[in-house]
């Protein structure tokens, strides 16, 4: 097992939003601010890594032809988790988020990664798979929401500094998602391109 | 009878799933090569959004609510929702085996499409009555199928004689397209009726 290569994986080489495409709807839903884009990160992150592992630990016992089912049942259940601490410790994010806490859900990348990799391997590698897939979102997300907070409401960080006053709110609306993954996508091909 | 028109007319147009809520981008980005199963999985969204509008607004009131069971909303729809789809599937599967063909694997990942649980939630968080919550299940469907028949339209073009640069090749000529889409949708959020 390599740690290194697991990390480099997870955040570039195949990256759950920019090189597998999954996890669209979160990712253009919630980039909108710097402090959204890493609390849906990381919540997502936390409910990832403690799917992988108790998917990991229970991969003997769930049958084969129900494994979906247990599995979603599972990351429900943490779902709720996160959502309920959230609401209690940091209503504010919370409240940002909204509808997108419970929707983690249904993020392909947690289910992807509990069919593709927490059902076939031990539990300390599918804890480090979690980790480095969840940083890898949290990454992504990081990108996209300083692009679109700088461009469309002219601060950084949250709102900490603003830069310049007249920005283009098109970038935070709808609209400026779909445009800015897709550059972000462009760059990161033409990057891994350039590599090869 | 107004309330009832303008969730109606606020889900296809003014709130699409899609273009301003960005639920359910997967299937959108997915299956939206070809018009025809653009078309098919359109439908049948609308018809587990539906469905899953009843099912799920008849447990949060009659079930969830009376036993204070309210933090395991997301946990109860999410299993109600896996298990319509399986119903769907197999329906799909006796009564039209070329659209469960070529809808592929995308049928059964219905289930993690976040409109379907998006729309159960937003009923209950709304408020919504019965008629209502169903009306906006329904109605955001048609929304969705609205979105993803226009793009796959666009689609289809596009790799018929657009031109693009390498590295935005495939999915990022797709999202830029999408996005000068959602502009074109950006026209209907002005719009209110009475």
């Amino acid at each position: 097992m390599n740690i290194a290569k697991q990390f480099k994986e997870g955040l570039v080489t195949n990256n759950p939003v920019m090189v597998q495409l999954i996890g669209m709807c979160p990712t253009m839903a919630t980039s909108t601010s710097l402090t959204n884009g890493i609390g849906m990160g990381l919540s997502a992150t936390a409910v990832l890594i403690c799917s992988n592992i108790v998917i990991s630990l229970l991969r003997k016992i769930i049958p084969n032809k129900v494994r979906i089912a247990a599995y979603i049942t599972i990351i429900a259940g943490f779902v709720t988790m996160v959502d309920l601490l959230l609401q209690a410790f940091i209503p504010s994010l919370s409240a940002s988020l909204g509808l997108f806490i419970p929707l983690i859900v249904v993020n392909c990348i947690i289910l992807g990664r509990a069919e593709s990799c927490a059902s076939k391997t031990p539990v300390l590698p599918s804890a480090v798979d979690g980790v480095c897939m969840g940083l890898g979102f949290t990454f992504t997300l990081c990108i996209l929401s300083v692009i679109r907070e700088l461009l469309g409401a002219g601060t950084i960080g949250g709102g900490l500094i603003t830069v310049f006053s007249q920005p283009a709110t098109i970038m935070i609306l709808p609209a400026g998602g779909f445009l800015t993954l897709g550059c972000v996508i462009a760059v990161m091909q033409k990057i891994l391109q350039k590599g090869e | 009878m107004t309330q009832v028109l303008s969730i109606a007319l606020g889900a296809i147009l003014i709130n699409n799933f899609i273009f301003s809520q960005f639920l359910g981008c997967c299937p959108f980005f997915g299956v939206s090569k070809k018009i025809d199963t653009a078309v098919g999985m359109g439908m049948a969204v609308t018809f587990v959004m539906g469905l899953a509008s009843i099912v799920t607004w008849l447990i949060q009131t009659f079930v969830l609510d009376p036993l204070g069971l309210g933090f395991m909303q997301t946990v109860a729809f999410i299993l109600v929702i896996a298990t319509l789809v399986q119903f769907v599937e197999m329906f799909m599967m006796k009564s039209m085996p070329s659209l469960y063909q070529a809808l592929g694997v995308f049928l059964p990942l219905i289930t993690t499409n976040c409109a379907v649980l998006g729309v159960a939630l937003q009923n209950i968080q709304n408020g919504y009555n019965f008629i209502e919550s169903v009306v906006y299940g329904v109605t955001g469907g048609l929304g969705f199928t609205l979105a993803i028949v226009l793009f796959a339209s666009i689609r289809e073009r596009l790799d018929a004689s657009a031109k693009t640069p390498k590295c935005f090749d495939g999915f990022p000529i797709a999202l830029v397209s999408a996005s000068l889409l959602c502009m074109a949708f950006l026209g209907f959020s002005g719009m209110k009726i009475w």
